[in-house]
């Protein structure tokens, strides 16, 4: 590891591999076998693409050699592994899919392949994205780099992971109502949630369609906004995509943060705040304020709505969304069944882990005859007032930021007995999904050796504002460059 | 019908919208492909694919609206209904359920007195077929064939203003027709194209409040309808008189049985979970798009039914044959068009004559052998007497057979009417010579032999004698 190349950001290794520095083959080469040395101790990953990497890697070098190199040519990244991949097994971290392979890309693999995208593996994730500590997935639970018994956060944990140990530079995620930016504030690292339709969700295994949404997870805003840039824009397969022009996200960092109000929910330094996290917190806030950003305080009077307000519609949509697991065309499939009900119920008994059940439960539940309309309907009227909460704050301020997470990572198996205090680690990021708006989480410091997370909500199509307040602090401090030691 | 009771009948009508492509994918539609090669990856529910709209299923049930005098709704949503079969890759079937496309329209029907009536469309939604699941040729397991799934459907949902099976054949015939001059559905009921549910109850004549109703499924002919109905009436009343109560429940038509079975009862009926599809938008249609369409739709039965009957005086029944397909109707305007000959008299030729062969040899109207300017030509010919309409109907067959034009199978096989007096005169004075007797009554008063010796003038002549001209000639010589 003499080049070091694993330390660096996407941005600087597009700009070592354009001057001829080392090839991708080279760059590739040494990422594998980081992740060969190191994913055993982390669980990072369900799979490694190594000769399909290296291939990919051969033929980026050519094209540059031929002067035909795409924004990303070269650069190795990880995908989690929710997003099918091409004759590629993707589990969607669930026994149910343990032998898929998928016979089509999705859009977002296929954009991030055209501009010359080296895929080194599929990451580790909560079952079917259900879960926000990475302990739901059949792959067993992914560490986090910081502290080998915590969690890494989720349901995008092995991507988060994986960037935060320098097994890759950068990787997808998805988040349905903090899937991103939660493992991200875990782990030290940049997490980009974009607005809901801004970044196509085919080929994206649902969980719950009306908030599941596509991003990143970087080790700087900049490497997140050139990624944004390639992954973005309206795709026809996709018809809750938007047809919604696409920004130069880069060409948007420099501006600074002088002027920018940003907004501080009261609400969310209320009780279930962890002291330590909150000071953190507060003093990035005041980084942003001695520099020119104008703090307001903002009321969310319905920010308590938001976990039980989602805990029906993401259930509702899900139920509804794994029905077609049903062991008949794919996936897991009950041996020996003894008749159609046998072969359904042993093979979605078999195929699921108990809170992808429990979610299936809850949905079928809330959308029967007769609850229908005190669940389902009134959850979807409750949505709409956390949207107006959101709507009226963003009348007076550009950004609303404040903690991703109200606790650095957890031990794992702390949390594991009790669903509803796991749910309330996403209290802070739920409102953006339930809202369709932007998110983000950058470091901001650290609690007893954990990473902490500041949190960034923008209006809708407010990706450029996030970046710049992210990136802009990144250039204020050095949090988001901390390294855990194991894996320098 | 057992008179104490009055029957209630509301339709389910399924019409598959003839687009090209599915719905939600663009694998093809095309019937009697080899199972499961029109199926694509939206079809079979994948692991993370998406459905999108095909545009042309709005246009279709636009039109359809239209046509029913309905209101097309400004915003109609796609939402999911939940149930469990290997026929149904997702485990939801995409349709339409709180906010439908097309609602409030209607349709006038000819009741049993004679009299319209009016028939109520509550709604006509939008939604998926299913695969279909094969059972012959596999032993301890099924085959399922998804090159069915995600056909698009138009389910056309009446009110129940039926009160015989009479009547509900009279509606689903008149959406049959509606459908197909929109050119929205082939209509096809063999290959299911068209296919009908229909609830039924009886009621105590007089009660106001409805009955328990069956549903019944697996209706897919005209036939079948009418029996399975009345067969259900029979069954209620019966259940009812003997004490009984009808029990809600779906129930199944036996065409080999003539029966109706039990399928499954209320209490054994799924629990649907619909709710609003979060994968699809909803469908917004402005004024603009409506009227648009308003401006593609073709005349419709009603309307050229009225028009036959006014622009080309013809009887009102032989009006309302011709208009039940628009095929039949444009291949009638077309011989009128290209024919010197009355246009009753071509409705009474494309109502019997051509009607009957296409009956006999099972075609359609679009597959007639006889062209319409082929049977114009034909017409034209009785119209300028150089045949009889008897003569034109051995003509006809000549050319349902192939044998070429009128005019080509008049001259080969000589077929042109005797017009020349002096040639019918020697006939005529030849057939009184032969019958003496029937003279003597004739002449005694008894007028009606007359028809006798046209017969016998006509057999002399081949039947090729102007029958006009023969009655005349033999007035004058008998009288």
């Amino acid at each position: 590891m003499s080049r070091d190349l694993h330390t660096q950001t996407l941005t600087e290794l597009a700009a070592g591999l354009e001057r001829g520095d080392f090839s991708s083959v080279e760059l590739t080469g040494d990422l594998l076998g980081r992740i060969d040395s190191h994913d055993p101790a982390l669980n990072a990953f369900v799979t490694v693409t190594a000769e399909r990497a290296l291939a990919a890697a051969k033929s980026a070098d050519e094209l540059r050699a031929a002067g035909k190199a795409g924004v990303l040519n070269g650069l190795p990244l990880v995908h989690k592994d929710i997003f099918c991949t091409r004759d590629v097994l993707t589990t969607c971290g669930s026994r149910m899919l343990e032998n898929f392979i998928s016979p089509y890309d999705a859009t977002i693999v296929e954009r991030l392949a055209a501009a010359g995208a080296v895929v080194l593996g599929k990451t580790n994730m909560d079952e079917f994205a259900m879960g926000s500590s990475n302990e739901t997935s059949y792959f067993g639970p992914v560490k986090n780099p910081w502290d080998l018994d915590c969690s890494p956060g989720g349901s995008s944990g092995g991507s988060a992971a994986a960037v935060a140990a320098r097994l890759a530079p950068a990787a997808t995620g998805t988040d349905t109502g903090g899937s991103i930016r939660q493992p991200a504030a875990l782990t030290g690292t940049v997490g980009l949630k974009p607005t809901y339709g801004r970044v196509s969700r085919y080929g994206m295994i649902a969980f719950a369609s009306s908030l599941d949404q596509a991003g990143v997870i970087t080790r700087s805003s900049a490497d997140a906004a050139l990624l944004l840039g390639v992954m973005a824009g309206f795709d026809e397969r996709d018809s809750t995509s938007i047809d919604h022009p696409v920004p130069d996200y880069t060409a948007a960092l420099s501006a600074s943060v002088k002027g920018l109000r940003v907004g501080v929910v009261r609400q969310h330094f209320d009780d279930g705040l962890d002291e330590k996290t909150g000071a953190a917190v507060r003093e990035a806030l005041a980084v942003l304020e001695a520099n020119g950003a104008i703090l307001t305080d903002v009321d969310m009077p319905n920010l308590d709505l938001s976990v039980p307000t989602y805990y029906v519609v993401a259930p509702a949509e899900c139920s509804s969304n794994l029905s077609r697991f049903d062991g008949v065309r794919f996936g897991h499939r009950a041996e020996n069944p003894e008749d159609l009900l046998d072969l359904y119920c042993r093979s979605r008994g078999e195929g699921f882990g108990a809170e992808v059940k429990r979610r299936i439960m809850t949905g079928t539940y809330v959308l029967s005859a007769g609850y229908y309309d005190a669940y389902y309907l009134k959850a979807q009227q409750v949505r709409h007032l956390i949207a107006d909460d959101f709507h009226r704050a963003f009348e007076n301020v550009d950004v609303i930021a404040g903690p991703t997470s109200p606790t650095p990572a957890f031990k794992l198996g702390d949390k594991t007995d009790d669903p509803i205090t796991m749910y309330l680690n996403d209290i802070y990021t739920i409102g953006a999904n339930l809202a369709g708006l932007p998110g983000m989480s950058t470091p901001c410091g650290f609690v007893d050796g954990l990473p902490v997370g500041l949190h960034l909500v923008a209006p809708h199509w407010g990706e450029e504002t996030l970046l710049r307040c992210a990136h802009q602090y990144e250039q204020l401090t050095e949090w988001h460059k901390a390294c855990p030691e194991d894996f320098s | 019908m057992n008179s104490a009771w009055e029957v209630v009948i509301g339709l389910e009508i399924h019409a598959q919208l003839a687009t090209s492509s599915k719905i939600f994918s663009a694998a093809s539609t095309a019937y009697g492909a080899e199972p499961n090669t029109q199926a694509c990856l939206v079809d079979l529910g994948y692991p993370g694919v998406l459905p999108v709209l095909n545009k042309e299923v709005v246009r279709m049930a636009t039109m359809f609206g239209l046509a029913v005098n309905a209101t097309v709704a400004p915003r109609s949503v796609f939402a999911r209904k939940n149930y469990f079969y290997p026929d149904l890759p997702k485990g939801y079937q995409i349709s339409q359920f709180e906010l439908p496309i097309v609602e409030h329209g209607e349709l006038f029907i000819t009741d049993a007195d004679g009299h319209e009536k009016r028939i109520g469309i509550t709604r006509a939604h939008l939604e998926e077929d299913a695969g279909k699941s094969v059972h012959e040729g596999f032993e301890q397991s099924s085959g399922i064939d998804l090159n069915r799934t995600g056909t698009p459907l138009l389910e056309i949902v009446s009110e129940p203003d039926m009160r015989s099976a009479k009547e509900a054949i009279a509606y689903m015939r008149k959406i049959h027709t509606i459908v197909r001059y929109l050119g929205i559905s082939d209509g096809n009921m063999q290959e299911g194209s068209f296919r009908c549910d229909a609830n039924v109850s009886v009621r105590p004549r007089g009660q106001e409040e409805l009955g328990t109703r069956a549903e019944l499924k697996n209706l897919n002919s005209f036939r079948f309808i009418e029996k399975a109905i009345n067969f259900e009436i029979e069954r209620q009343i019966e259940v009812i008189e003997d004490g009984g109560e009808v029990v809600q429940e779906t129930r199944l038509y036996d065409s080999v049985k003539d029966e109706t079975r039990s399928m499954r009862s209320k209490e054994e009926a799924n629990d649907y979970r619909y709710f609003p599809d979060p994968d699809l938008l909803p469908v917004e249609i402005d004024a603009a798009y409506i009227e648009a369409v308003r401006e593609t739709l073709p005349e419709l039965p009603a309307a050229k039914q009225q028009r036959f009957i006014d622009e080309h005086g013809i009887r009102e029944d032989d009006a309302a044959i011709l208009t039940a397909s628009r095929a039949l109707a444009d291949f009638f305007e077309d011989v009128v068009a290209s024919t010197q000959g009355q246009a009753q008299g071509v409705a009474n030729f494309v109502i019997g004559d051509l009607a009957g062969a296409l009956n006999r040899d099972g075609l359609d109207i679009e597959q007639s052998p006889v062209s319409a300017a082929a049977l114009a030509g034909l017409l034209d010919r009785i119209k300028d007497n150089t045949i009889s309409g008897k003569i034109a109907k051995e003509v006809f067959d000549a050319m349902w057979a192939g044998e070429g034009t009128a005019d080509e199978i008049i001259e080969a096989k000589g077929l042109r009417q005797i017009t020349d007096s002096l040639a019918i005169e020697a006939i005529v004075d030849k057939v009184i010579e032969a019958n003496p007797g029937q003279v003597a009554e004739y002449k005694a008063g008894k007028d009606k032999l007359i028809g006798f010796f046209v017969g016998q003038v006509m057999k002399e002549t081949g039947g090729k004698a102007n029958p006009g001209q023969v009655n005349q000639v033999l007035k004058h010589k008998l009288s």
